[in-house]
């Protein structure tokens, strides 16, 4: 069905709308099958405990009739615009433009999270949902170490998260030690167990990795749940104390930072200061991360990233270069946890599900695996997605599934940026056939 | 003793259901490469189906119950079938030549897609049925501890049995199962010498739901209810039965589930019962280390 618009004689634009037509019918087909017990069924325990069932054949009849023309307008799409070349599309002066912007975006984005607390500052739902963005872009920074950068697949990275949160809580209810002593301690320990899972992992790679890594955030939920007498199983821990500014409290009181500096006290102040908390904890991630790519260790995981046995032929110690990536990684996961329970003040494992793990590696994904705008953007757009369509609360994962799917037969390699080696060669040296022959190639 | 043996009995029941989903993760293995992470939420969505076919068979009289179930168990193979076919044609199929995490995360989509599917159009509630196969036969007695062996457990037992033969023969004696085998062994040269690949892969995803299916209408007879998210968990110990067992192999998946299913039983019944998922993930995470290419695997070579 490749024949161009003009080329079209009567006989084959019928033949094309035949095919259209039978294509759709057979997608209205197995949807009707598909969907013919479990919409056009509904089953609900009845008033004595019974199951009873009703019947929706309105709901099913309408889905069926929504396959049929999307399969058409689909087909029709494919068909009359054909592949457009992505690569010509943008002419060159079109495209110095979108290098500027390109260039320019971080700055800029940089700048309006410096100002959200200012500019919205009467908005605490706007603050709020801007702390919940920057601890996603915390996080997604955090997996990019390594899932972008090292390639190592981590379906499990909630459990680093976890680890974090309870650390914070558990030391800060314990023992009473305050946020700042225990920031860095919920890293390390999240670094202790990063090491942990990456000891007995180095030698499995893609698939089998990731099912390691799911099994192992699993075990550490259950075990939160499990373990009452320490995290007090699904209840979780409450209250934990909330963060202080180096010692002075965020508080109405007279030891106050309100009362202190003599301005008039708002519950505000402390929302405002977990945001810039959050936004320094993230950039201090990111900082490090653009930092250590510029190191040799950050140059061994990109090696790691684009082929492992090569990698090892050239003499570079995988065990240390993974062990590194997932102990950094999961040492931000660490402080967004510890983050993450001094602002809610309230933990529970139910915050820990493998839905979280999903939603931070869609987050790596949609950002392209290695860049870090493209994280930060994605996290904006998953997170903002999320708030904005806050009414259809339980759509909201059927979508972020089909999303995923889409996404990666669309654009694999991620929406917005992709994965190039930081260093590479700017041009390939000339040699001659002979020199190659000999081997000095 | 007679509670080791008791538990015996319910470890193999349970181990039959893990071995028929874990069939469906070794063989898209096999074939195609990947773990087909929705595989789990297939048996989910096989166990919703049997149970609505089921209501409406009874509320419209029938009463013979070998009936009900024989009409059971073919409506929720077929359909659950169609589902398997469908999730491969959409998720998986474009991606076939994609780069090697890009199946991965579509399958977790795809997963979260039929989770969220079946928890909307059926609702979030436990889905109970009252027992449809009820009696059995006492085995043994001693000290006032009586071993049972219930009607359904049999029922569990031979059916997983005779879709394992049914299987076999599919495998190692049909046209179709020669294709498999050819796709297993190296495609593009299966794909020249005639064999449809994409029809062949299209029919492993077919047959390993149908699978999952009859895993999904026996977890619903033996335990008498299904809930949306059964699928995550029981997935996720099929795997390792499959991982167990030797990847790709199929007796190796069904000898994986039993040990699964037994180690886990007998887990429950001597340590803790909370702790049981953590012992099954353990296992998984202790076998790929140790083992990683399981107990009646190949070794795969790796090269550049």
């Amino acid at each position: 069905m490749t024949v161009s618009a003009p080329d079209l004689t009567q006989a084959s634009r019928r033949e094309a709308i035949v095919f259209i037509l039978k294509k759709a019918f057979i997608s209205a087909l197995v949807a009707l099958v598909l969907f013919s017990l479990m919409i056009g069924v509904r089953t609900e325990a009845g008033p004595t405990g019974q199951l009873i069932y009703w019947t929706r054949f309105d709901d099913l009849a309408t889905i069926v009739a929504i396959v049929f023309v999307g399969s058409i307008v689909i087909e029709l799409l494919r068909q009359w615009w054909g592949p457009v070349p992505i690569a010509n599309a943008i002419p060159p002066s079109a495209q110095k433009v979108l290098d500027f912007t390109g260039k320019a975006i971080p700055p800029l984005l940089l700048i309006f999270a410096l100002l959200v607390p200012v500019v919205f500052y009467d908005q605490r739902y706007v603050i709020d949902t801007g702390i919940q963005v920057l601890t996603y872009v915390m996080l997604g920074w955090g997996l990019n170490v390594v899932v972008g950068l090292a390639g190592l697949l981590d379906l499990g990275y909630v459990a680093f998260y976890a680890v974090g949160a309870y650390s914070y809580a558990l030391l800060a209810t314990n023992f009473g030690l305050s946020f700042w002593v225990c920031l860095p301690l919920a890293g390390i320990l999240a670094a202790c167990w990063g090491v942990m899972l990456g000891f007995p992992v180095l030698r499995l790679r893609g698939d089998y990795l990731a099912i390691v890594t799911l099994a192992f955030g699993e075990i550490i939920r259950l075990v939160l749940v499990n373990w009452q007498s320490l995290t007090g199983g699904p209840n979780g821990i409450f209250p934990i104390p909330r963060p202080t500014l180096f010692g002075i409290p965020l508080t109405a009181g007279d030891d106050g930072l309100a009362a202190k500096l003599g301005i008039a006290f708002s519950p505000t102040q402390r929302i405002v200061f977990l945001f810039y908390l959050i936004l320094a904890l993230a950039l201090l991630t990111n900082w490090v991360t653009i930092r250590l790519r510029r190191l040799p260790i950050g140059r061994a995981w990109e090696a790691l990233r684009e082929d492992e046995v090569a990698c090892r032929a050239l003499g570079i110690n995988i065990t240390t270069t993974k062990l590194t990536a997932f102990a950094i990684g999961a040492m931000f996961g660490g402080f967004a946890g510890a983050f993450f329970a001094t602002r809610q003040g309230f933990i529970s494992p139910e915050s820990f599900t493998f839905q979280e793990s999903a939603l931070v590696l869609a987050i790596v994904v949609l950002g392209g695996m290695g860049s870090q705008l493209g994280v930060a953007l994605a996290a904006l757009t998953l997170i903002g997605g999320f708030e904005l369509f806050r009414g259809f609360d339980q759509y909201r994962m059927l979508v972020f599934g089909m999303a995923m799917v889409l996404l990666m037969i669309w654009r694999p390699r991620g929406l917005i940026g992709h994965r190039a080696p930081t260093v590479f060669l700017k041009q390939s040296t000339a040699i001659s056939s002979e020199l190659a022959r000999e081997g000095r190639g | 003793m007679d509670y080791f043996a008791q538990q015996l009995i319910n470890g193999i029941v349970l181990g039959s259901i893990y071995g028929l989903i874990a069939i469906g993760y070794t063989m898209v293995y096999g074939i195609v490469g990947m773990i087909n992470f929705a595989h789990g939420d297939i048996f989910m969505i096989g166990g919703f189906i049997a149970l609505i076919t089921f209501l409406i068979l009874v509320s419209i009289g029938l009463t013979a119950i070998p009936l009900i179930l024989l009409i059971v168990l073919l409506v929720s193979m077929a359909i659950t079938a169609l589902y398997g076919w469908t999730v491969e044609r959409i998720a998986y199929r474009p991606l076939r030549h994609s780069f090697r995490l890009a199946p991965m995360l579509s399958a977790i989509g795809m997963s979260f897609v039929l989770i969220n599917y079946s928890q909307i159009s059926q609702g979030a509630r436990v889905k109970p049925i009252p027992p449809v196969i009820t009696g059995g036969y006492s085995l043994l007695e001693s000290n006032g501890f009586v071993v049972r062996l219930s009607n359904a457990q049999i029922i569990v037992v031979v059916s997983t049995i005779v879709l394992l033969a049914l299987f076999t023969w599919l495998v190692s004696r049909t046209r179709l199962g020669r294709d498999m085998r050819a796709c297993e062994q190296d495609q593009t040269m299966a794909a020249l010498l005639g064999v449809d690949v994409d029809r062949t892969i299209s029919m492993t995803f077919v047959i390993g739901a149908a699978l999952a299916a009859v895993a999904g209408m026996m977890y619903l007879l033996y335990y008498g209810l299904v809930d949306f998210f059964m699928g995550f968990v029981a997935g996720i110990k099929a795997f390792t039965a499959a991982v167990l067992g030797g990847i790709g192999s199929l007796p190796g998946a069904m000898l994986g589930g039993l040990l699964i299913g037994l180690i886990e039983t007998m887990w429950s019944a001597y340590f803790s019962v909370e702790y049981k998922d953590v012992a099954a993930f353990s296992i998984l995470i202790v076998v790929l280390i140790f083992l990683p290419t399981g107990l009646l695997g190949r070794p795969e070579i790796e090269k550049v």
